[in-house]
């Protein structure tokens, strides 16, 4: 196993234990910080995979932006309220089953699957080819995505506005 | 050199399955949406695997334009879990259940 190959199985390791730390924290903000751990191996993980455009942008985006907005909210939300797991471990227990019967599954067609030696080699696509290529070939999506967020501000904005007069009404 | 393709799959899937297994049995509506977050970057893994295995870019182009829109779902999601949570005073999913305004 080469050094590269070494450090996949690593990231991967810390990514998964992460994860699963998120998904099973009862405090909120405990899940968040685990998150942050999970998006920013994930950049590394592009970063293996020769993306490093992707790497930074996810940690600009996801582990910055996205993450960031959360830990407002959470903080804005005083009462860190404790949450009812739902009902129980019966509960939790047929969803599970069934998902790790699919990952078996997933695992058995990745393994017989005749190009499954198939290694991946080390490449490279720098910033400057991603451009190129998204604005060449996908021009109008990025266009579409600008409109999408636009269209998310003034819905977020609008819904903010309407939360405001509704609460003021009720209290007066 | 660095690992067969259909490790690099596994990983994702198995990041998916976890986020999927947040977003359905969770009644935390952050937690919801924290598991849509967790299955974007896992498909965002998978993406750039593919990318890296066939060496061509769209899967990479993909994987930014998914990240633009986990961010607009973010922050209208968001939002909405304050707003609603003004009414319902709750962060619940089960007591999100009055569609009344």
């Amino acid at each position: 196993m080469t050094l590269y190959g070494l450090l996949f199985y690593i990231l991967g390791a810390v990514l998964v234990a992460a994860t699963g730390l998120a998904v099973t924290r009862r405090v909120l903000m405990h899940a968040l910080v685990y998150l942050i751990i999970a998006f920013l191996d994930t950049a590394l993980i592009f970063y293996l995979l020769g993306a490093p455009l992707l790497a930074f942008f996810q940690v600009i985006i996801y582990a910055g932006a996205i993450m960031v907005l959360f830990v407002f909210v959470v903080m804005l939300m005083r009462s860190a309220e404790d949450e009812h797991w739902s009902a129980s471990f019966r509960h939790w227990l047929l969803p599970a089953g069934l998902g790790f019967v699919t990952l078996g599954a997933a695992a058995a067609i990745l393994l017989l699957d005749p190009q499954a030696g198939v290694q991946l080699r080390l490449g490279l696509a720098t910033p400057r080819e991603l451009g190129d290529f998204l604005f060449r070939k996908y021009w109008l999506a990025v266009e579409v995505i600008s409109l999408l967020l636009f269209a998310a501000l003034a819905g977020s904005y609008s819904l903010g506005k309407a939360g405001r007069k509704e609460s003021k009404e009720s209290r007066s | 050199v660095i690992v067969p393709f259909a490790h690099v799959l596994f990983l994702a899937a198995v990041v998916f399955l976890m986020g999927a297994l947040c977003t359905l049995l969770r009644r935390n509506l952050v937690m919801i949406l924290l598991g849509i977050e967790i299955m974007l970057n896992a498909s965002g893994i998978a993406l750039v695997g593919g990318s890296l295995r066939w060496m061509n870019l769209e899967g990479q182009a993909l994987v930014l334009l998914v990240m633009a829109v986990a961010a607009a779902e973010v922050s209208v999601g968001l939002s909405l879990i304050v707003f609603s949570r003004r009414f319902t005073g709750s962060l619940n999913a089960d007591a999100q259940n009055r569609l009344k305004g």
